[in-house]
C-alpha cells in the first residue's frame, strides 16, 4: 500500500468545455441541469449523433509566435488558458519559481490529430501533404505540450499522458511524485481532447456511440456521446497556499483484462480506488461525492454502479456528469476534477443528467437531482482503454484526513 | 539540485540491427552480431495476440520482456512507463486514410489499438500486471522524458518500474513529416535498491538547456533515424564496462544528466 501524501494546494483552475468557457459557465450549467450536448454538426461526413461541442473555437487565432501550432486541439487549449485568470496565475508563479522549476504535464488522446486528418483530406498531386499543412509541431502527439510549454513560457519537465480516457487525471500523480522530490515547486496539471473524425468514426465502429444525449447509469441506456474541452489547474505545496482546496490522494492501476472493455468485476478501478484513499489517508465513509467515469456505456456503469455500491455508505453521494459535457476523452480527468473542486466550493452535488430511469444496480448512493450540502472531500474517477485506471481525492482547505 | 538515485537490473534492445542487448556491445567492439528476424518475437505475448497485434505492440513488447528476463523479476509486480514519440504511425496513416475515403469503413479493432497506450495496454493484460501503467511522449525527448518520469515513480514510489521507449518507422505521407524511417525500441528495468540483479548504478539529474552528447557511428545514424534512439548514449554506457556520464533530452528546454557506474 502507498504511504500518506502530504496534500498539495490547488492554487488555480478552470475548465472550458460544452457547458462553456470557465468555471462560472460551468457552475451555471450543473445549477441548473441544463446540458451542453446538441446534434452532430461537425463530423466531416453525416454521423447520427449528440456531441458536447465548444462554441467558438473555430473564430479563436493563436497569438502570431504560436501560429506554427496551429489546430482546433491548441484552439481549444489556448481558449481554456485564457479563462478564469488561468494564464496570469501561471505568469505569477513563473515569476515566483522560475521558469524551470515548473513542470508542464498535461494528458490527451486525440492530440492535433485533427491537423493530421486534415493534411490528409489535402493531400497533393505527389501525394504528400499541402505545404501550409507540414508542421512537424502538429503531427505529433506531443503537440498540445509543446503548444502550452511555448505559451506559457514553461522550461521545466514537459510530459504528455496519453492513456485515453484517464490521461489528464493521471498528469496529477506524475506532478505529486515531481514536487514531492523537489524536482520541481509548482506544475500547471491537465488535458485537452477535441472532436474530430478520428474518435467519432472510432468509437462509433465500436459501436459504443449513442444516436441520443447520452444517459449515464441509466437503464435503457444506449451509449456515449462524445464531448471535447479543456482544463488546466496549478499545483503548488500546501504550505504556500493554505486556503486553498487540496489534491489529497491519487491511485494507479491497471485492470490487466481486455483493450477496450472494463474488468468485469472493475478490480482495476477497485485497485485505483484503494490506492488513492490510502495515500489520502481517508475512509470511504469520509468521501462526501464522488464524479464517476459514468460514460453511459453498458459495461462501464455495470461495473463502475456495483463498485460504488460496495465500497461506500449512502452518506456518499456519487453522479456522473457527462450528460452535460458528453465524454471528453483524454480530458475528462481535468475537467471533472474541476467540478469535484466546485462540488467542494461550492456545496453542490451535481445531479446525474440523464439518468431517467436509474440502472437496478446503483445503489442509494446516486444523486439523480442536485443536492446542496457541505462537501469536504470529493473523489473524481477516470478509466481509460487499455484497462488503465486512475482515482483523485480532493478537499476543502484545511480539511485534515 | 535533487539527484535521483536508482539502479538498472534489465536491458532490453530491439531494432533491425540490433537483436538484443548484447548485439549492441558487439557492434561497440567491432563485431557485427547477427540481424534479428524481421519482426520482433514478442513471445511475451500469447500466441494468438501476436499473430494480430500491430508492430508497434511487438516492437514495444519485444524490448520490455527482453528486460523484465534480465532483471529477474515477476513482471506482474512491475510498474510501467512506456513512451513513443509518435505512437503508432502505420495506424495513424490508416485511419487518417480511410477517415479523408470512407470514415464509416474505420476499423474498430485498428481504432481501439490507436490509442497511445495500445502496447502497454497489451503488455499488463499479457503479463497479469495490475500496477500503475502509463504512456507518455514528449516529441525528440521522449525517452529522457520517460526515464524522468520512470525514475520519479522508482524514488518516490518505492518501487522497481518498467520503462519502454519505442517507434516503428513512419509509413505514408506522414512519414514526410515525421522524418522518422526506422523502428527502435529499448527497455529497462529499474529499482529504488541495488538489488542482486543490479547491473548499474544511476544518477540522474535534471540541468538547464538540452545539449545531447555525441554518438559514434553506425549509433549517430540510428538516432537521426528515430527519436526513440535517443537513449543510445546511456544504453552505449551501459554496454561498456566504464564508468561515465552521458546528458540526455528531458524537454524542450530541459536536460538530463546521468552518472553510470557498474555495479559488479
Amino acid at each position: 500500500m502507498p504511504t500518506f501524501m502530504t496534500p498539495l494546494a490547488v492554487t488555480a483552475y478552470t475548465a472550458t468545455s460544452a457547458m462553456g468557457c470557465g468555471l462560472a459557465a460551468q457552475l451555471d450549467a450543473l445549477r441548473h441541469a441544463r446540458s451542453g450536448l446538441r446534434p452532430n454538426d461537425i463530423s466531416t461526413t453525416p454521423l447520427d449523433c449528440w456531441i458536447g461541442r465548444v462554441d467558438g473555437v473555430e473564430a479563436i487565432a493563436l497569438p502570431a509566435a504560436l501560429e506554427a501550432w496551429d489546430c482546433r486541439n491548441n484552439r481549444l487549449a489556448w481558449l481554456g488558458l485564457n479563462q478564469d485568470g488561468f494564464l496570469q496565475r501561471v505568469h505569477a508563479a513563473r515569476a515566483r519559481y522560475g521558469a524551470g522549476r515548473i513542470a508542464l504535464l498535461l494528458g490527451t488522446s486525440t492530440a492535433s490529430i485533427d491537423a493530421t486528418e486534415k493534411a490528409y483530406r489535402q493531400l497533393g498531386p505527389d501525394g504528400a501533404f499541402p505545404d501550409d499543412m507540414r508542421r512537424p509541431a502538429v503531427h505529433t502527439p506531443h503537440s498540445l505540450a509543446s503548444f502550452v510549454a511555448a505559451a506559457l513560457e514553461l522550461d521545466g519537465p514537459c510530459l504528455t499522458i496519453s492513456t485515453a480516457c484517464s490521461s489528464s487525471a493521471k498528469v496529477f500523480a506524475s506532478a505529486e511524485r515531481l514536487i514531492q522530490l523537489g524536482l520541481i515547486d509548482a506544475a500547471v496539471v491537465g488535458g485537452v481532447d477535441t472532436l474530430c473524425d478520428s474518435v467519432l468514426f472510432g468509437f462509433n465502429a465500436l459501436e459504443l456511440v449513442s444516436t441520443e444525449p447520452c444517459r449515464p447509469f441509466d437503464a435503457a441506456r444506449s451509449g456515449i456521446s462524445i464531448g471535447e474541452a479543456a482544463g488546466f489547474a496549478l499545483l503548488e505545496r500546501s504550505d504556500t497556499a493554505p486556503d486553498a482546496p487540496q489534491l489529497l490522494g491519487y491511485g494507479e492501476a491497471s485492470d490487466a483484462h481486455h483493450m477496450s472493455t472494463p474488468h468485469p468485476d472493475g478490480l482495476g478501478a477497485e485497485l485505483a480506488l484503494n490506492d488513492a484513499l490510502a495515500r489520502a489517508g481517508l475512509d470511504a465513509a469520509q468521501v462526501d461525492y464522488i464524479n464517476l467515469h459514468g460514460t453511459a456505456s453498458r459495461k462501464n456503469d455495470e461495473v463502475e454502479a456495483a463498485l460504488v455500491g460496495r465500497a461506500f455508505p449512502a452518506t456518499t453521494r456519487a453522479s456522473s456528469t457527462k450528460g452535460y459535457t458528453g465524454h471528453t476523452l483524454g480530458a475528462a480527468g481535468i475537467v471533472e476534477a474541476t467540478i469535484a473542486l466546485q462540488a467542494i466550493e461550492h456545496g453542490l452535488v451535481p445531479g446525474n443528467l440523464g439518468g431517467e430511469t436509474p440502472d437496478p444496480g446503483c445503489g442509494p448512493q446516486f444523486a439523480w437531482r442536485n443536492e446542496h450540502q457541505r462537501v469536504d472531500v470529493a473523489l473524481s474517477n477516470s478509466f481509460g482503454f487499455g484497462g488503465n485506471n486512475a482515482c483523485l481525492a480532493f478537499a476543502r482547505a484545511g480539511f485534515v484526513a | 539540485m535533487s539527484v535521483l538515485r536508482i539502479y538498472v537490473e534489465g536491458i532490453g534492445l530491439w531494432s533491425p540491427q540490433l537483436a538484443n542487448f548484447a548485439a549492441l556491445r558487439d557492434v561497440l567492439a567491432g563485431a557485427t552480431p547477427e540481424l534479428p528476424a524481421a519482426r520482433p518475437a514478442a513471445t511475451t505475448l500469447p500466441a494468438n495476440e501476436r499473430r494480430r497485434a500491430p508492430e508497434s505492440v511487438l516492437l514495444a513488447i519485444e524490448a520490455a520482456g527482453q528486460a523484465v528476463t534480465m532483471s529477474n523479476r515477476d513482471a506482474a509486480t512491475l510498474a510501467c512507463v512506456f513512451a513513443s514519440a509518435h505512437g503508432d504511425q502505420a495506424i495513424t496513416d490508416y485511419m487518417c486514410a480511410t477517415l479523408a475515403r470512407a470514415p464509416t469503413e474505420l476499423s474498430p479493432i485498428r481504432f481501439h489499438n490507436s490509442v497511445h497506450n495500445a502496447a502497454v495496454g497489451y503488455w499488463t493484460i499479457a503479463t497479469g500486471c495490475h500496477a500503475p501503467s502509463t504512456s507518455i511522449c514528449a516529441q525528440a525527448a521522449s525517452f529522457g522524458a520517460a526515464l524522468l518520469e520512470a525514475a520519479s515513480q522508482v524514488v518516490a514510489e518505492q518501487h522497481p518500474v518498467l520503462l519502454v521507449c519505442s517507434d516503428i518507422a513512419g509509413c505514408g505521407p506522414l512519414r514526410d513529416v515525421t522524418g522518422s524511417t526506422q523502428p527502435f525500441g529499448s527497455a529497462l528495468v529499474l529499482a529504488p535498491q541495488a538489488g542482486a540483479s543490479a547491473r548499474a548504478r544511476l544518477d540522474l539529474e535534471v540541468t538547464a538547456g538540452s545539449t545531447v552528447d555525441p554518438l559514434v557511428e553506425p549509433l549517430a545514424g540510428w538516432r537521426v533515424a528515430t527519436p526513440s534512439a535517443a537513449g543510445l548514449p546511456l544504453l552505449a554506457l551501459l554496454a561498456g564496462t566504464k564508468n561515465g556520464r552521458c546528458q540526455l533530452a528531458a524537454a524542450e528546454a530541459l536536460g538530463l544528466q546521468v552518472d553510470v557506474e557498474h555495479v559488479t
